[in-house]
């Protein structure tokens, strides 16, 4: 959320989800949201059951699929939108794709490191 | 029927615990039998306990930190005069006693210390500022606080009942796997902090809505006071950085109790991966407890200074820059582990970065200060020694970024000198000034000036009287938690440090009287406007302290001095604003589900500490269902009158009135 300086800016009083427009109206989209996550995790565990698709490129179509159902999550149950009151929660879940980002990027970069002062193995006093 | 629990887990043998925890009892039996005599139990309830305002709980909050400091403090001065008697001797603390007392040392000072009292300002100061009634979730404010204080109380339990963990503040494994801490200590150590920690996550949370979505009408993000982007940036962190400390607790919890590998030495575990974890948490804790400081420090100066803040927006930025680069750093911390230049480089590269955004702070402190008419009160004594400790506790900072260096001072009394000079120096002195500058907003009072200053004077020195000793030892190659030594060169400067806490003792103790003598004087001391100090953020232009309800109308915020602004005005015109139209007021209503909760929780935490299992399930389903009740309970909120509204702002525009009066007539005389 931008304000510009100067001119005052009313405080948004309420952020509506999708679906607040009335309880039909957030049912039918809370049940889409399900449907296509049911979709997605059927199609995920079809592909790695079947030999449907070319077996080195499963690990690629699990991902994909994977990304998908984060964005049906965020779109259906989180109600993460582009309209501009949705702007905090946008920004709070860049903040956390951010943070995990960070720590589990850094984690992995720090811990493939743990041994890199040691003596290499092959130099090391034979057993 | 009681697990572990058996009557030797009093430690029987041991005078110190014993009788240190027998003076606390009677002192804690004498309180509540004085209560409970005098009739004010009734009163303690309804008003503070299920309170769900803001302020109160902010105080409770406050009040707790206050206590655990005093707490840790003794901790300290035992560590302190043990190293100063156990020079080639054993001295009187024995090896696994030293040992939980510098453990319960750290964990006390910054989980149940520092902690408490900067988000127990947070929470009385935040909703004032934004110009609103409360803070988005006033009883999960409460649930936040009561639980913290579970955790504190079985911190202390472990003190007679059982041990502490012996492990340092971290609790680092394999030390903390069961092989080498096989007692409860560590155990005390987990479920004191998850219970507290869920707290601190929900208040976090409670924050960050509060200050996103329920500002005063025209306060954009640019016209929110400096103390209010801090409580913001560290709130977020909070958000971001509790769960890694909860996570790697549960982790560390399955190792201990159902066998799992996750750090330890054998089947694979890698203890590692727990100091990586734990300080990812870690450093991004210690900008939590700096950035409300360094937004009190704003306040503080600018309104001792006369002037309006300077480089507001640099501020703001290197607030955020603070906020995002805290979290890049945290391998500084264990530069030694064995990772090579690559890493170490990069971190330690991103460490001196957050040396340009705290630049930028200072600088800004003394460019508000230059050309300002100075008033020295205790709040800004405290600020401008912040400046000078933080500045030398900053560069030894910047020293120990150096991997290299680190290699060296890793581990050293010159780290231990470091961080108790830049927490000691920013926090704690954040802490202070804060609590000075704010306390009669709560109480309507002011606190005697003469103590504050000798306190701050003595615990000034007593900072550098400790810790630039303890450098210096260091230096000399002085590890840090050495329950006994024998190098003759350290000997003389363990001494300077020993006197240097005698020091900061006459300072603490120049703190207790001055809030005993504020108290005796409070008639003279009393404060009628409601702006002290001459304040310039919206808090100042309610009473003190506030009515529940904190502002009778919504004030209409219209630059980033609003209050600042109206007073500029009234004085100019020798008029209050027109009495505005009064409207009912609803405010929620108060709810003992927090004190519940938290009484349940401790219950749980210390079943599950001793493995009593009947009575860990019995807490849980009694705080779930303390918690449907809650989800229930339909009668939330009460309305105050609005003749009662008025009646309250008639009051206060009455004191303004004759304030604006007196003001004529001074500024009249000098002419």
């Amino acid at each position: 959320m931008t304000s510009s300086p100067g001119e005052p800016r009313p405080v948004d009083e309420d952020d509506s989800a999708p679906g607040d427009g009335g309880v039909a109206k957030g049912i039918t989209s809370y049940l889409t949201g399900l449907g296509l996550a049911v979709l997605l995790t059927a199609c995920s565990f079809g592909l790695a059951g079947t030999n449907f698709i070319y077996g080195p490129g499963l690990p690629v179509a699990l991902v994909v699929l994977a990304i998908a159902q984060i964005g049906i999550h965020l779109v259906f149950f989180l109600h993460i939108t582009t309209a501009p009151d949705n702007t905090n929660n946008v920004m709070a879940l860049a903040f956390g794709v951010f943070i995990v980002f960070l720590v589990v990027g850094g984690s992995v970069w720090i811990m493939s490191h743990l041994n890199h002062n040691m003596m290499p193995m092959e130099h090391s006093m034979p057993m | 029927m009681l697990g572990k629990l058996t009557w030797d887990a009093v430690p029987w043998d041991q005078p110190i615990p014993l009788v240190a925890a027998g003076v606390v009892g009677l002192i804690l039996l004498g309180v509540i039998g004085w209560i409970v005599v005098k009739g004010y139990l009734p009163y303690l309830w309804r008003e503070w306990i299920t309170s769900v305002d803001h302020k109160r709980i902010g105080v409770m909050y406050t009040l707790l930190g206050l206590v655990m400091l005093l707490r840790g403090f003794v901790d300290a001065i035992m560590m302190r005069s043990q190293q100063a008697l156990a020079y080639q001797a054993a001295g009187y603390l024995p090896p696994e006693h030293y040992n939980q007392v510098f453990s319960a040392h750290g964990v006390i000072m910054i989980f149940f210390g520092a902690m408490p009292v900067i988000i127990g300002l947070m929470n009385f100061v935040v909703p004032l500022q934004l110009g609103i009634r409360d803070v988005a979730f006033p009883t999960l404010n409460s649930v936040s606080f009561w639980l913290t204080a579970s955790g504190a109380l079985l911190v202390n339990i472990s003190l007679v009942v059982g041990e502490f963990a012996r492990t340092g503040w971290l609790p680092y494994p394999p030390l903390s796997e069961v092989s080498y801490s096989p007692g409860v200590g560590p155990d005390y150590y987990v479920w004191a902090l998850q219970i507290s920690g869920i707290g601190t996550l929900m208040s976090g949370i409670n924050l960050v809505t509060t200050i996103l979505k329920m500002r005063a009408p025209g306060m954009g993000y640019f016209r929110m006071p400096m103390f209010c982007w801090t409580a913001l940036t560290s709130n977020l962190l909070i958000v971001a950085a509790f769960p890694i400390l909860t996570a790697t607790l549960a982790m560390l919890t399955l190792d201990r109790y159902l066998g799992f590998h996750f750090f330890t030495n054998e089947a694979g575990g890698n203890m590692m991966m727990f100091e990586n974890l734990i300080w990812a948490w870690g450093h991004p804790e210690v900008y939590i407890l700096l950035l409300p400081a360094l937004g009190i420090f704003s306040e503080i100066i600018s309104c001792f200074s006369g002037k309006p803040l300077f480089g507001y927006r640099s501020m703001v930025l290197a607030t955020l820059w603070i906020c995002l680069n805290g979290f890049m750093t945290w391998l500084h911390h264990f530069f030694t582990m064995g990772a090579g230049p690559g890493v170490n480089t990069a971190f330690g590269i991103s460490t001196a970065l957050i040396s340009v955004a705290t630049g930028v702070k200072v600088f800004n402190y003394i460019f508000t200060m230059y050309g300002g008419t100075i008033r020295y009160t205790t709040p800004m004594l405290w600020a401008v020694g912040f400046i000078v400790a933080f500045v030398i506790g900053g560069m030894t900072g910047v020293l120990l970024a150096v991997p290299p260096a680190d290699w060296q001072l890793h581990n050293s009394l010159f780290l231990v000198a470091h961080f108790h000079n830049v927490i000691i120096g920013s926090t704690v002195f954040g802490a202070f000034a804060g609590l000075t500058f704010w306390f009669p907003k709560a109480f309507g009072f002011k606190l005697d000036e003469t103590w504050g200053k000798r306190a701050f004077w003595f615990t000034f020195g007593g900072l550098w009287a400790t810790f630039l000793p303890l450098y210096m030892a260091g230096l000399l190659g002085m590890t840090r938690r050495m329950q006994q030594y024998d190098v003759p060169e350290w000997r003389p400067w363990v001494l300077a440090a020993g006197v240097g806490t005698i020091v900061i003792f006459i300072g603490v103790a120049c703190q207790v009287i001055q809030l005993v003598v504020s108290i005796r004087n409070r008639h003279a001391l009393r404060d009628e406007t409601g702006d002290p100090w001459d304040g310039r953020s919206l808090e100042w232009s309610t009473t003190s302290p506030p009515p529940a309800f904190n502002f009778a109308i919504m004030p209409n915020v219209k630059d980033e001095e609003p209050y600042w602004t109206i007073k500029q005005k009234a004085i100019e015109s020798q008029n209050l604003a027109d009495e505005p139209d009064y409207k009912p007021v609803h405010m929620p209503r108060n709810s003992p589900t927090g004190f519940i909760c938290a009484f349940f929780s401790t219950i749980t935490g210390f079943a599950l500490i001793w493995l009593i299992w009947w009575m860990v399930i019995a807490g849980l389903v009694a705080a779930f269902a303390t918690f449907v009740v809650f989800a229930w309970w339909d009668k939330r909120e009460y309305e105050i009158p609005a003749e009662e509204v008025r009646r309250l702002d008639r009051e206060r525009r009455a004191a303004r009135q004759v304030w604006l009066r007196d003001k004529a007539a001074s500024l009249e005389e000098p002419a």
